[in-house]
């Protein structure tokens, strides 16, 4: 049978060489088995060593491989060639956030964002080992469970229009990772994360598009743990009134 | 940091976002979806003028009542009656995104049932207001 071959277009951009990005074309062989990452491999490897890109596990949990595939945010290695046939597929880092070089983009400020929300369980009160586990109701867990499947690949913020136009919005996956861990019942540190939920950049930045749930690959439904939290952001402002120390307390 | 950034030769491209809503049919959807609003804001108008009207006597009633006949106004509420329908669509289709888990029976209520209750409670309200509305001009 003759090799079947597919047209890569991928979006360059070299730093210390190029004033902008630029699309630069590549003829690469391919199988019905061969995802999209397999195929910048085959072009990194053997016909152009110059090209950047981040990959690890290639089985869609490590979160990195993450760029527009046909103008929509993907996992490279979730996304197969034979799907796009007939080409040519049109590579390009995540929109929304700066290009380092070629399919590489600046992460900082999420990882920044990340790190703000204190992402992980706050104790309510100190807890000894003889006291045991804590025990959950399968009620509780459906809480937070969907939202614990991020695996902070980028995604949805690079289906986030608002994040685009506003850098600073602290964005849907965040947002969802505090949902996350505000919802969990062994959790105390609600108090200490609605600063970040309730500031403008917060929950109110999101203006309910949505296409952050359409693209997850994990099903985490970013869009639902943001805008059910528009209605405890609100409330937690007009409790205030009533208590004085809010509605967390 | 600069430091770190120019010894490692950094230069990170900021692309442009304008035009960011034609990029997707997602996009263009949401705007049409915020855009009905206006359609929204501008029926108000229409009702709030009514009232005014209403409340200066019979002749200015009377004078707007004509005005609705109108094929201008005809065809203004043809366009606000079409935008009414996307706007309720479009929100109801987002609206099990803005209310908390709701579990009936030990089973995850679907989203899809929250969009149906949306439907129900416009179509009950359409029918209660058309029934009104037929009453009025039987009495």
């Amino acid at each position: 049978m003759p090799e079947r071959t597919i047209e890569i277009q991928v979006l360059r951009y070299r730093p210390e060489q190029d004033e902008r990005p630029f699309w630069q074309s590549y003829t690469v062989p391919f199988t019905d088995d061969m995802s999209v990452l397999q195929g910048l491999q085959h072009i990194k490897d053997d016909i152009d060593g110059t090209l950047s890109f981040r990959w690890s596990c290639r089985m869609a949990i490590c979160g990195s491989c993450g760029m527009m595939v046909d103008g929509r945010p993907e996992l490279s290695c979730k996304t197969f060639l034979r799907d796009l046939l007939p080409g040519p597929v049109r590579i390009e880092a995540l929109s929304h956030f700066p290009i380092e070089r070629d399919l590489v983009v600046s992460v900082e400020p999420f990882i920044r964002k990340l790190e703000g929300i204190k992402p992980y369980l706050i104790p309510k009160e100190p807890r000894t080992l003889a006291e045991g586990e804590y025990r959950q109701t399968p009620a509780q867990l459906a809480q937070f469970d969907q939202f614990s499947a991020c695996i902070n690949c980028l995604l949805c913020y690079a289906a986030c229009p608002q994040f685009g136009l506003d850098g600073e919005f602290t964005g849907p996956g965040v947002l969802a990772l505090m949902h996350r861990y505000n919802v969990d019942s062994r959790d105390g540190g609600r108090a200490e994360r609605l600063p970040v939920m309730n500031a403008e950049e917060g929950v109110w930045g999101c203006t309910a598009v949505g296409y952050c749930s359409e693209v997850c690959p994990k099903g985490v439904d970013p869009a639902h743990a943001v805008n059910q939290n528009k209605v405890n952001s609100a409330k937690d402002y007009f409790l205030r009134f009533l208590s004085p120390k809010g509605a967390s307390a | 940091m600069n430091v770190t950034r120019k010894a490692a030769g950094r230069r990170p491209y900021v692309r442009p976002m304008g035009g960011w809503w034609k990029r997707d049919p997602f996009f263009v959807r949401y705007m049409v979806r915020e855009g009905t609003a206006v359609a929204v804001l501008a029926y108000a108008l229409v009702l709030c003028v009514g009232l005014v009207r209403l409340a200066q006597g019979e002749a200015a009633w009377n004078g707007f009542v004509d005005a609705l006949r109108t094929p201008w106004s005809l065809l203004l509420h043809a366009v606000l009656l079409v935008s009414f329908f996307v706007h309720a669509k479009s929100w109801f289709e987002i609206m099990p995104k803005t209310m908390p888990m709701m579990f009936v029976r030990g089973e995850r209520l679907a989203a899809s049932a929250v969009t149906r209750t949306g439907w129900a409670a416009a179509a009950a309200a359409s029918i209660v207001m058309l029934g009104l509305a037929a009453w009025g001009v039987a009495s």
